[in-house]
Order: structure tokens, then C-alpha cells, then sequence
């Protein structure tokens, strides 16, 4: 369906408005977990017509805002060494790390390119023979599949200047973690539907089966969006704790199989620290020895960065649903998009700037 | 951060630029003229009202879909005298140009400039160019300065736009910069988006025509739709209404939009003017908008209220609503 048919189905939209009203007899608190989600609520003004005691709050789903401070800092290491091609997603472009950010190196100099695709960054290290060109790999298991493909894809046209510096993420794990925690209160999941393309629906059966839970994952248009909170509601009017599907026409229970072939024979899961939660076991992915000679960490000896987090900032606590950005006291103070303190206010997608930039 | 370099974002349009002008300029030029902060200076002289500005024009690459750097040197600075409601008049040209450029790109740029400059009913009457060795410029830099003349009973502020005045735009926003960004092919996606590139000496001159009540008219070049939007609320001291579902944009501008996580009300435009005018008049001069060539799409995409003051919000297609605030910095595309 395109974007013009259903935003002009406003009957349907009123009918769901309505609903949404009549289930949500309660306080309820449900978190979505997809950076896109978040932008997509606040750009169309979901929250402007919610119900009052329906609360939507946004988890650790901005691959930028959950990258340590540390692992800015080895990107930045590698930007600035010689005859180096830091290729990277612009939304990393303004994350400070401890000492500066990758913008302000572009600025002194350090050659960073940015990229839409990973295949990109092979491209440019095949066009830039003499060059090493560095892919700063920041994603979830959306961005994972391309990530594997260009190693591959490296490795078959023999490219001997091609490195990547991991810091990719893994969803469910995350999401475990914070169910684990007794700090926060979930009543549901808005379960990401790129994501879900990719991983299907079985990875998320814990929050239903362990932690009592209902999940849905939802596409990204504004109907979408409210349609599956409308599912939500009725699964906690009715009892039930399962993980439904209403982005039906892009994502299938089993996910896509050939993807998941593709990212398991590429990486190995390790252990991961994630800004905000801390170190997750297996949230995180390395290169299998096999490509291990594309790994930057490995070619290049990058000392070991410290583990700071800026004082004041909450962004650990926002991350987790704990708490909204304005309550942190930095909020449009000394943190803004201009000039960010934590990583919730770079990333076009972090809460922090979605509050700061479409108002509260 | 530190804050002891020029970044890109400076550059932007938005908050940093702004402050970059408050901070580094204002206080040190100093005079009411530029204090006023509009798109050109107005100045008495010999009994009339002239206008004049500057523009400093840096596009890569240096053709694309719908202009050149030539082209868009000569509107830049037209419109942005037609914004104050003059009528350009002479324009200079400078050149700053890289050893090494082909003389075939400068006659081809040139000749734009010529008929873009007949278009636009001016004439370009004084010039100079510098030529600076390989590496120093990037191939070709212009920098144009225009004056015009006002009529006596014309007089248009950013501070005049008040409670009741319609908001009027002509036509698709986001075409010029989604087509550079496109031509510069840095970004694998292929797109037939052309440049909306074009002097709005003729539209604007039809629109004074029919109104004695328009309060002000902005180009929104750099920062967008959006940014135009916040200097004026801003400006006046009052909130601004716009609707999503009424403002143009082309489905291929809002795909490459979509894929790249920008958002087409801080995309800049070449060719667009927003009116405010006086609730009473916004159908006479949308009437006479849409009979001209650079009109034909135009539409009237929100109204002027009171509250809340110096903000703007949109109305969004599920009939919610939202703050559309300043650019922060540049537009980076994002990961997924």
C-alpha cells in the first residue's frame, strides 16, 4: 500500500483512534525498540492523540545511541592515523567521544567518508588501492546482512585494504536484558519491523513465554503504528501474552533464512557492552577466524579506550524507559542537537532529540 | 565540544549559522540596516528606497538536473531582492576560479548567467575574477551582489506577519537540494529530481500587483521550508500553523527522503517564495500565483495565530501535531 492510499484512509485512522480509546481503561507503558519508530511517532504526532494513560516510551532500539563512548573513540584512533579512509553512517558523524567527535576530526583533517551502504566503503577501498579503508560497522541485524555481504564481498576480489571495525548489535538479547531488570516496567513491545524482516518472530518468543509480555512487531506508517498498539491493548484486555505480526507485508514468522545463513557464516557472537545496560553475554558480533584478516581490531593496534560516560547525562537511563529526556537536567541545557553531551541527543533517531527537536 | 573551528554546519542554515552571525558579525559591523537580519538591506537614497545584497555561491558539482552554478549565482541574489519586494535592478559577478578549469565549464556557466540575468530582467554590469592555484578552490566559486529598487508603497519586514495572515508556498519544496545531493552521486540513488532553480522576479512583481497586504516573503534556500518558517515566528512573535497533508512534495523527493532519514521541510529550494498575506487577500493572491509559470502548483500550506508564540507547529496527516523546530546542524543520512 503506498504512503498516499493510507494516509488518505482517514476513516480507518478514526476508527482506530477510537479504539485505542476504548481498550486503554488503564495506565499502560509500551516501549518500541527501532529507531525509526521513535521518529516515525513523534513525526506524525502519535503521541498528540493518544489516550493520556497510554504511555509510549523508547528503548534501546538507535544502533548510534547504544555505541560506548570507548568504541567512538577507536573509530576516531583509526580516522586520524595515516593513509587511512574512515568510512562510516553519517549519524555517527557528531557522536562525541572522549575526545571530540568524528566531525571535528573530518575538520583536523582525518579522511572520513561517508556511506550509505557497506558495499560502498569496498567500493571506495578497491577505487582507493593505496588507501586502508576501515568500515565503522554500527547496526542491528538490519544493517548485519549488508555488513557480511561486503566482507564477502571483499574476500572474493581479494582486497588486502579493507578492515572492519565491529560494533554491531543484537536486538533480543538487549531486550532480555531489560525485562531482567526489575528497575524498569514494561507492559508491552512494540517489536521493530526492519529488524523482524530479517530475525522473524522466534527470537522474541521469551518475552512472551518467560516474562509474560505481548509483542507486536509493526511496520512504520502512522496506521501501522497505531494499529499495533491496538493489538497491544487487546491482548492485555484479553489476557494474552503473545508475539503477533501486523506488519504482515514485509515480515514473515521465520524472518529471512538466507540473510541469517549469510550473517552466521560471516560472525560469531560475543559478549557486548552496550551505552546505557552495560555489558549483555552474546549481544554483540565479531569476524570468524575465516575473515579475521579483514578485522581492524586485529590488523591495527588501537590501545584500549576508557569506559566513560559524561557526568550528568541519563542517557543509560533513558535507554532503559527509566526516565524521559526532560528529566535530565543537561535536556536543552547544555545538551542539545548542536552540541550534545550523550548519544540520545546526536542520532537523528535518539529520544533525546526526537523530544528536543518535535517538542514534548 | 570544541568550538574553535568552522565546521560544515556552520554553513547550514541553521542554529550554528545563526550563531555564527550573531556572534562573529553583528557585533563587530554593527548598524541598523544589517541588524535587521532580512534576506537584503533596504536603504534610503536620493528619495527612493534601494535594496541590496550578496551571495557567495559553492555547489558541487557544478552542473546539475535544472541549473548550474551560473544559474543559481544570478537567482540567489535576485530573489532574495525580490523577497523585499524590490525590483532587481544590476547585479556584479566574481569569479574565484581553480587553475586548471576547462574554459568550455566557464563559457557554459556564463552563458547561464546571461539567461538566467534576461529572465530575470537584469543586467550584470560589473565583474572581476581571481584565478587561484589547483587545490585552493574547488573548481569554480561565484559570488554575486545585486541592488534593486522598491516602490514607495511596498514595505515588507519579517517582523510584520501577524495573527490571521495566510501562508503561501508555490509549489514542490526540496527539488534543488534533493537534486544536487542526487547529482553529486555520493549516495547510490538514482532519481529524476530537477532543480527548481529560478529568478522569482516575475511571480513576486505579479503578486504585489494584486495586494497592498502582503507582510513579508521569504526564499527558503538553505534550511529549508522549516527554517524560513522559525526565523519568522520568531521575528513577529507568533506561532505559525502549517498542514502536512497540503505542503507539495514530490513522491520522489519524500522516497529519497525516507531512505536517507531526511526530512523535506529542511531541504533547500532555488526557486520557492513563501507569502504571508493578510487573511483577506490569500485568495486573490493565490489566484494570481497560479496563473503564473513559477506558480502553477502553489498552495496554501498553514495560517498565522497568537499562540504559541515564536513556535511552529504542523498538523500531521493522522491529525496530530508537532513542533517543527530549527535545523541542528547538517542533515547526515542515517544507518537504517
Amino acid at each position: 500500500m503506498n504512503r498516499k492510499s493510507k494516509v488518505d484512509n482517514k476513516e480507518i485512522l478514526d476508527k482506530l483512534v477510537k479504539a485505542i480509546q476504548s481498550h486503554t481503561s488503564q495506565n499502560y507503558s509500551f516501549m518500541e525498540v527501532c529507531g525509526t519508530h521513535t521518529v516515525a511517532i513523534f513525526r506524525s504526532g502519535i503521541r498528540s492523540i493518544l489516550p493520556g494513560n497510554l504511555r509510549v516510551i523508547s528503548g534501546p532500539g538507535c544502533p548510534v545511541c547504544v555505541t560506548p563512548m570507548a568504541e567512538i573513540d577507536e573509530a576516531i584512533y583509526l580516522a586520524k592515523k595515516d593513509n587511512v579512509i574512515l568510512a562510516t553512517f553519517g549519524d555517527l558523524m557528531r557522536v562525541p567521544g572522549n575526545e571530540g567527535s568524528l566531525l571535528q576530526a573530518r575538520a583536523e583533517g582525518a579522511r572520513v567518508k561517508i556511506i550509505l551502504s557497506p558495499m560502498d566503503a569496498v567500493l571506495l577501498a578497491e577505487r582507493e588501492r593505496f588507501s586502508r579503508v576501515i568500515l565503522f560497522a554500527v547496526g542491528f541485524e538490519t544493517t548485519i546482512p549488508p555488513i557480511a555481504i561486503a566482507i564477502k564481498e571483499a574476500n572474493r576480489r581479494g582486497l588486502k585494504n579493507f578492515f572492519v571495525l565491529s560494533s554491531m548489535r543484537l536486538i533480543p538479547p538487549a531486550m532480555e536484558a531489560l525485562l531482567s531488570d526489575k528497575k524498569t516496567s514494561i507492559d508491552g513491545f512494540i517489536l521493530p519491523g526492519h529488524v523482524s524482516v530479517i530475525i522473524g518472530t522466534k527470537p522474541y518468543r521469551f518475552i512472551a513465554e518467560r516474562f509474560h509480555a505481548p509483542g507486536v512487531v509493526t511496520g512504520f506508517e502512522p496506521i501501522d503504528i497505531l494499529q499495533g498498539l491496538l493489538m497491544l491493548l487487546r491482548q492485555k484486555s484479553e489476557g494474552r501474552s503473545e508475539i503477533e505480526i501486523q506488519y504482515r507485508r514485509a515480515v514473515t514468522p521465520e524472518g529471512n533464512v538466507k540473510a541469517m545463513e549469510v550473517l552466521r557464516e560471516v560472525f560469531k557472537v560475543r559478549d557486548s557492552r552496550w551505552r546505557g545496560l552495560g555489558i549483555i553475554q552474546d549481544s554483540g558480533l565479531k569476524l570468524k577466524d575465516k575473515y579475521a584478516p579483514f578485522d581492524a581490531r586485529k590488523h591495527f593496534d588501537i590501545p584500549i579506550m576508557p569506559e566513560n560516560e559524561p557526568p550528568g547525562c541519563i542517557c543509560g537511563e533513558i535507554l532503559q524507559g527509566i526516565r524521559v529526556p526532560t528529566q535530565c537536567a543537561l535536556f536543552g541545557k547544555r545538551c542539545t542537537p548542536e552540541n550534545p553531551v550523550g548519544p540520545c541527543m546526536v542520532s537523528s533517531e535518539g529520544s533525546c532529540a526526537a523530544y528536543y527537536k518535535y517538542g514534548n | 565540544m570544541n568550538k574553535d573551528k568552522i565546521m560544515l554546519a556552520h554553513g547550514a542554515g541553521g542554529k550554528l549559522s545563526i550563531e555564527l552571525v550573531r556572534e562573529v558579525f553583528l557585533p563587530r559591523f554593527d548598524n541598523r540596516i544589517l541588524d535587521a537580519l532580512e534576506d537584503s538591506a533596504v536603504f534610503e537614497a536620493d528619495g527612493g528606497r534601494l535594496d541590496f545584497t550578496t551571495d557567495a555561491f559553492v555547489v558541487k558539482p557544478l552542473f546539475f538536473p535544472g541549473g548550474d552554478i551560473g544559474t543559481l549565482s544570478v537567482c540567489g541574489t535576485v530573489n532574495d531582492l525580490c523577497m523585499m519586494g524590490a525590483k532587481p535592478l544590476y547585479l556584479s559577478a566574481s569569479f574565484i576560479i581553480e587553475e586548471g578549469l576547462p574554459i568550455e565549464t566557464l563559457d557554459r556557466v556564463v552563458n547561464s548567467m546571461k539567461l538566467a540575468a534576461r529572465d530575470a530582467g537584469i543586467s550584470i554590469v560589473a565583474g572581476d575574477t581571481k584565478v587561484v592555484e589547483k587545490g585552493a578552490a574547488d573548481n569554480l566559486f561565484i559570488t554575486t551582489a545585486g541592488v534593486g529598487k522598491i516602490q514607495d508603497d511596498v514595505n515588507l519586514s519579517s517582523s510584520s506577519v501577524a495573527a490571521g495572515d495566510a501562508v503561501i508556498i508555490n509549489g514542490f519544496i526540496g527539488d534543488h537540494e534533493m537534486a544536487v545531493l542526487l547529482a553529486r552521486g555520493e549516495f547510490d540513488l538514482q532519481g529524476e529530481v530537477k532543480s527548481d532553480c529560478a529568478p522569482l522576479s516575475g511571480l513576486v512583481a505579479a503578486i504585489l500587483s494584486v495586494s497592498r497586504k502582503i507582510k513579508c516573503m521569504r526564499d527558503p534556500t538553505r534550511g529549508g521550508l522549516a527554517t524560513v518558517l522559525n526565523e519568522i515566528a520568531g521575528a513577529s512573535r507568533v506561532g505559525i500553523i502549517i498542514e502536512e497533508d497540503k505542503i507539495p512534495v514530490r513522491e520522489e523527493v519524500r522516497t529519497a527522503c525516507d531512505l536517507l532519514g531526511f526530512d523535506p521541510l529542511y531541504l533547500a529550494n532555488e526557486g520557492k517564495v513563501v507569502v504571508f498575506v493578510d487573511g483577506d487577500d490569500a485568495e486573490k493572491v493565490l489566484e494570481v500565483m497560479k496563473t503564473h509559470p513559477l506558480g502553477k502548483n502553489s498552495v496554501i500550506i498553514g495560517e498565522v495565530v497568537q499562540e504559541p508564540e515564536s513556535r511552529v507547529l504542523l498538523k500531521t496527516s493522522i491529525k496530530g501535531h508537532r513542533v517543527v523546530g530549527l535545523l541542528s546542524g547538517e542533515q547526515f543520512p542515517r544507518i537504517c
